[in-house]
């Protein structure tokens, strides 16, 4: 196995400063931002994404609001790399051309365009608004498991025919296997033209975050989302210092100081994080149903508002086929579970 | 009983939708259908339901407009064309219910601001977006209780009723229906965020609505006020369905909205799509009673100014 990777090289790109706020419920501050993207940039990381959790727009009751601005965010950390790009995520629906334009101008160079598996026609204006900015431009394809190979070939191939450089498989669930990797990348590198990239972006929720991520680029795949120390939504993203160790292992060319990123891991991120982010009951739950990364503080809170276990609730969520964007049907669905079991009742006209 | 004489523009899944809704109007009829591609499903469907068709856009229509008697005329293209299609029947002294994001008219929610534009001389009124049809009247119940500082919707829309105009033009629909939930809903700052899921069975349409208030929400007022509110939009839309709240939280007010549409063109899970144009053809029906009682004269508009459609 080490040797026919030896020698591929793949760019990594940080995923703690955007996915990672959704695990500190979007409360990291301008300061910590800066001081994990500082030593991020010292280790050699080429791409550090850095917005609110849900992307540019994602300042919202729906998915929270931050403690700063995307602006404020973007600039502050811009204006301090050495050599990392600056990348943020924009979900057609959410954010607008409005706001990329923003986030350009405050100094991000690089960008993923995000849709659901199978709903790739609602970014061209973006993708090619992003292109016209001469951003690094990957169409992102979330909840991937939620669309075959031979879809996945056809949403990214639109996403191709938009501008994108770069086409994305997101397994926002940390739900897939190797080889749904496998299928899915290599469909992709059949389709799309040979200069055009492939990338993955992996939940470590079934603990398959590393191996997901090698399969992708035995499949083609040369770049790959992670977080050091696994700072991320659900159990987290593939944990990026392991990967880059396995990458040095198997001769994978990463451009990493790997002791320096184990150290960014260990005395920034850990000490970041208000719970451990890990396989736990409900992440693990998450990864076995199916279900969008990001619902699983929402979860815990319905949870606790309306006395439903959240695993109850993730997996009412993934039977409905909720994706990404629908927090809202999280206390929804827990307010009509809570009704079916007797513990919350109906407001009528007459009581009001 | 005399009815008004309507043309369709737009032969996608909204205008081909209207003929249903307009078909059952007591004052209004539809008449002509306009088109841009001879082929299109719709344009066909009108042919089949007895209107009279072209599918070279608005120009093939503007001939007809006067021995047909048209006053008044529904646009269900996009933002980017529908400025001048308004234009040129404007001068004709055709009436103009927009259901594109272009909002160069006045904002349209019926059970909140309709009667307010009928006494005076609009040939021009704006439906928003589906979103905003189906959550404004909420934001709006909230705002006439107490002052709310910021109003958020959240519209989950099922994949097949979506059309390729919509999804092409997402942010365009952001913009308005925000901006929408401000001037009609009664909220100092509005948001609007839009999930396409393609679930199969498709989903209802559902829609959150958010409200903070400025104080402490008054639970009993406001949760009449809702309920009030929902019975309004129930007469022209009758699967428009509380599922939860209001529930309050600290100054966060929560309502849960199911949208279940009649099943016309599309089936029952569109009802984003029935919202739409049966809150256009509401509109156009209380500017209908006023043209039949006399009440209401359309003045050809000359030489209107061309506002820039899109943001």
């Amino acid at each position: 196995m080490t040797s026919n990777l030896k020698g591929r090289k793949v760019i990594l790109h940080d995923m703690c400063l955007r996915d990672g706020m959704h695990a500190k419920r979007e409360q990291i501050s301008v300061e910590q931002m800066v001081k994990l993207a500082t030593a991020l940039d010292d280790a050699g990381m080429p791409y550090i994404q850095a917005t609110h959790g849900a992307g540019l727009g994602g300042n919202s009751v729906q998915h929270g609001f931050a403690l700063a601005s995307n602006q404020a965010y973007i600039s502050a950390v811009a204006s301090r790399m050495k050599q990392a790009k600056v990348s943020v995520l924009l979900i057609p629906g959410l954010g607008t051309m409005k706001e990329l334009q923003e986030a350009f101008d405050a100094g991000a160079r690089s960008v993923h365009v995000a849709t659901h598996c199978t709903e790739a026609d609602t970014s061209p204006q973006h993708i090619a608004y992003a292109r016209k900015l001469g951003m690094d431009t990957t169409g992102f394809l979330m909840m991937a498991h939620l669309n075959d190979a031979a879809g996945i070939a056809k949403q990214g191939k639109q996403m191709e025919s938009y501008g994108a450089q770069t086409v994305y498989v997101t397994d926002s669930a940390g739900y897939m296997l190797p080889d749904d990797v496998r299928e899915r990348v290599a469909a992709l590198r059949d389709v799309l033209k040979p200069e055009t990239e492939i990338g993955f972006h992996g939940h470590h929720n079934l603990g398959m975050g590393i191996a997901n991520s090698i399969a992708a680029i035995e499949a083609g795949a040369s770049r790959i989302d992670g977080s050091v120390g696994g700072l991320g939504a659900g159990a987290g993203n593939t944990p990026l210092e392991v990967f880059a160790a396995v990458c040095d292992r198997m001769g994978i060319e990463t451009g990493i100081d790997l002791f320096k990123l184990m150290d960014v891991a260990e005395d920034i991120v850990l000490p970041m994080m208000d719970h451990l982010v890990r396989v736990d009951r409900e992440s693990l739950t998450l990864g076995f149903a199916g279900v969008y990364s990001t619902f699983l503080l929402h979860a815990k809170k319905a949870a606790h508002a309306y006395g439903i276990p959240a695993r109850d609730i993730l997996i009412e969520l993934g039977r409905k086929k909720m994706i990404g964007g629908q927090e809202d049907m999280i206390q929804d669905t827990a307010m009509t579970m809570a009704k079916d079991r007797g513990l919350l009742t109906e407001p009528t006209l007459a009581e009001a | 009983m005399t009815k008004i004489r309507c043309a369709l523009i737009g032969s996608g899944n909204i205008g081909t939708d209207l003929i249903y809704k307009i078909k059952r109007s007591p004052v209004l009829e539809p008449v002509w259908m306009v088109g841009i591609d001879p082929e299109s499903e719709g344009l066909a469907r009108a042919r089949d339901m007895g209107l009279k068709t072209t599918a070279e856009g608005v120009d093939g229509l503007l001939p007809h407009v006067l021995e047909d008697n048209i006053q008044i005329a529904f646009d269900a293209t996009s933002a980017y064309v529908h400025a001048e299609n308004s234009r040129k029947l404007n001068a004709l002294g055709v009436m103009m219910i927009d259901l594109t994001p272009a909002a160069i008219g006045p904002l349209c929610v019926p059970p909140v601001n309709l009667k307010s534009y009928t006494d005076k001389n609009v040939m021009n009124v704006n439906m928003i977006s589906c979103a905003g049809q189906a959550t404004i009247p909420i934001v709006h119940a909230v705002a006439r209780v107490q002052g709310v500082r910021y109003a958020e919707i959240v519209a989950s829309l099922a994949s097949k009723s979506i059309g390729p105009g919509t999804r092409a033009n997402l942010d365009e629909f952001t913009y308005t229906t925000s901006n929408a939930i401000e001037v009609v809903g009664g909220a100092r700052k509005g948001k609007a965020l839009a999930i396409i899921n393609p679930a199969e069975p498709p989903m209802i349409m559902r829609n959150t609505i958010y409200c903070l208030t400025d104080d402490a929400p008054d639970q009993a007022a406001i949760t009449r006020s809702v309920l009030q509110m929902i019975g309004e939009v129930q007469k022209y839309v009758p699967g428009y369905r509380l599922v939860n709240g209001p529930a309050f939280e600290g100054d966060k007010v929560s309502v849960f909205m199911e949208v279940k549409g009649l099943g016309d063109y599309l089936p029952t899970y569109a009802g984003n799509l029935d919202i739409m144009t049966a809150a256009a053809t509401r509109t156009a029906e209380m500017f209908a009673e006023e043209i039949i009682a006399g009440s209401l004269k359309l003045v050809p508009t000359k030489a209107a100014a061309v506002t820039e459609a899109a943001q």
